[in-house]
């Protein structure tokens, strides 16, 4: 029996029909030439989230990205205009990587008034241009206008920083879509006490999507978690979302929570009940502007027993609204079929006072123990999958979002064959 | 040498778990056995409201030097309240070989 009522096709996923309700076959997470394919049909092609904002705060700060899924390293960069670029980390003099520290295959970050190549001392402004040539003199018809940094296509949305290799690519805010739209005025900019986490982790990037973008296995993965008696309810009732909606190729859960504060003390652990604070984040709302009300496109089925909601924003960034008035982002970047980087963010208003230190504290403490347990089980998955034992896998309607995002991902990857006449040999 | 508030010599014994990062207050939960982390947060948990109520008398971002030290002394009661309170052991069950860094935070 339905706790929350579903569409009148009588499930979330019979309410968009071009779904499915077959089982979903799992090859696009071992086949490693279905993941080169990725790469170039929907990485190398798609606006891409790499940050935020508040990690420039001034004219000359910067950071890299290694992404191994574009074969590229990318500088991040705040312009004398006050402008946020994206600029290939590669000099025009030999090709030598411009900004790293000690090693070069790990992400730096800093502030400067230009770049200097280590090798030749070649020297480029903030916006790429190529501004100093050594021994200048020595070089043939060098014109250096023509030598700048080869550029990205970079584009900011609420703070959160974007890059496409594709330049043909429709604009930032027009791909985000309806999603954009219902968020915008969110006070991301209040939020910037953050801690972020980063993970390897031994399996697909979709799988680990596939994991944070249902709440099916909360009560069972989770419930030594919880007190007992709260585990055991949790286990009986099973998970229901009180929302889903797909704006394809994002996709969204609205989910209730009773943790924040939870209905009764005795449901939780000692150190919750003294620091009011928890997975779900700390108790007590910040006093800022835009949390009441909230945009309109967050809790969007308007229940009162709303906790948190979640945005899948194509291909590989997570953002996720929590009721207590905090936000979160997942990011998952592939290095190979049954690899990728995990990255994980945590938005809090900065703490006024110790009290909400620590209460925040705990909220990113509790963060990573589920999270290492989300991770494992991963890996246990890929595993498995790999030995094509099992190939197709029946997703409840608890599990829409990971048949959308198999689909998505098989559709476009599917287009791009048809386009490029590259025939699958699996 | 003392280095919390004198109101808190009950806590001195434990002063080296008044460690500034996540990362060294992970490791060290990670090199403590569970009857060193049960004596540390039978006592400290006792006390961890008095210590907010302490700490709470100064800014946040200008505490004296033996306030910060109690207050990442309760950092790491919070670091420990998962194995003490649930786990029943310093590692997460079920999370093999998984690892996550925290790779920037705010530390006090």
């Amino acid at each position: 029996m339905s706790h929350f009522t579903k569409p009148a096709e009588g499930s979330w996923t019979e309410h968009f029909p071009d779904l499915g309700t077959e089982p979903v076959d799992y090859t696009d997470s071992i086949d490693p030439e279905f993941y080169e394919a990725e790469r170039n049909a929907i990485f190398k092609r798609t606006w891409l989230n790499v940050g935020r904002v508040e990690r420039l705060p001034r004219t000359g700060s910067y950071f890299t990205r290694e992404l191994a899924c574009l074969g590229t390293s990318l500088i991040i960069v705040k312009g004398r205009d006050g402008v946020i670029r994206a600029l290939h980390n590669v000099c025009r003099h030999r090709g030598n990587k411009l900004v790293w520290n000690d090693f070069p295959n790990e992400e730096t970050s800093g502030s400067c008034r230009q770049f200097a190549c280590k090798y030749h001392a070649w020297r480029y402004d903030l916006d790429g241009k190529l501004s100093y040539v050594q021994q200048e003199g020595e070089f043939f018809d060098l014109d250096k206008q023509e030598y700048g940094l080869v550029s990205v296509r970079c584009e900011v949305w609420e703070g959160f920083i974007f890059i496409n290799l594709d330049d043909n690519a429709r604009p930032l805010r027009e791909y985000l879509g309806k999603y954009a739209e219902g968020i915008e005025g969110y006070p991301f900019h209040e939020m910037t006490e953050v801690y972020s986490y980063r993970a390897e982790i031994g399996s697909n990037w979709k799988l680990f999507i596939d994991a944070f973008a249902e709440f099916y296995h909360a009560p069972v993965l989770h419930q030594k978690q919880a007190v007992k008696d709260e585990a055991d309810k949790l286990m009986s009732t099973g998970f229901e979302a009180l929302h889903y909606d797909l704006q394809s190729p994002h996709s969204m859960i609205s989910s209730w929570g009773g943790m924040s504060p939870p209905k009764d003390l005795a449901m939780v652990k000692p150190i919750e009940r003294v620091l009011r604070s928890g997975l779900f984040g700390p108790w007590d709302r910040p006093d800022i502007e835009g949390l009441d009300p909230l945009p309109p496109g967050i809790n969007p089925a308007g229940a009162k027993p709303w906790g948190v909601d979640e945005f899948e924003i194509f291909p590989n960034m997570s953002l996720l609204f929590w009721a207590p008035g905090w936000y979160l982002t997942y990011h998952y970047w592939p290095t190979a079929v049954d690899k990728h980087i995990f990255e994980a963010n945590l938005y809090f208003v900065p703490p006024k006072n110790t009290r909400e230190r620590l209460a925040q504290e705990l909220a990113a403490v509790t963060f990573k123990e589920y999270a290492l347990q989300d991770a494992n089980t991963l890996e246990a998955t890929q595993t498995m999958l790999a030995t094509r034992t099992v190939t197709d896998f029946p997703l409840c309607d608890q599990e829409i979002l990971l048949r959308h995002l198999h689909k998505v991902v098989k559709d476009k990857v599917q287009e791009y064959r048809e386009e490029n006449n590259v025939h699958a040999t699996n | 040498m003392s280095t919390l508030p004198t109101e808190f010599a009950d806590l001195e014994p434990y002063a080296d778990w008044a460690l500034a990062t996540e990362a060294e207050r992970y490791a060290k939960r990670l090199a403590s056995s569970m009857p060193q982390m049960q004596e540390f947060y039978d006592v400290a948990f006792g006390r961890l409201e008095d210590a907010i109520t302490y700490c709470d008398k100064f800014d946040l971002d200008d505490l004296p030097d033996d306030a910060r030290s109690l207050l990442h002394l309760m950092q790491s009661l919070v670091m420990v309240s998962f194995p003490v309170e649930v786990w029943k052991q310093p590692r997460v069950p079920d999370s093999g070989a998984a690892w996550a860094e925290l790779i920037r935070e705010p530390v006090v």
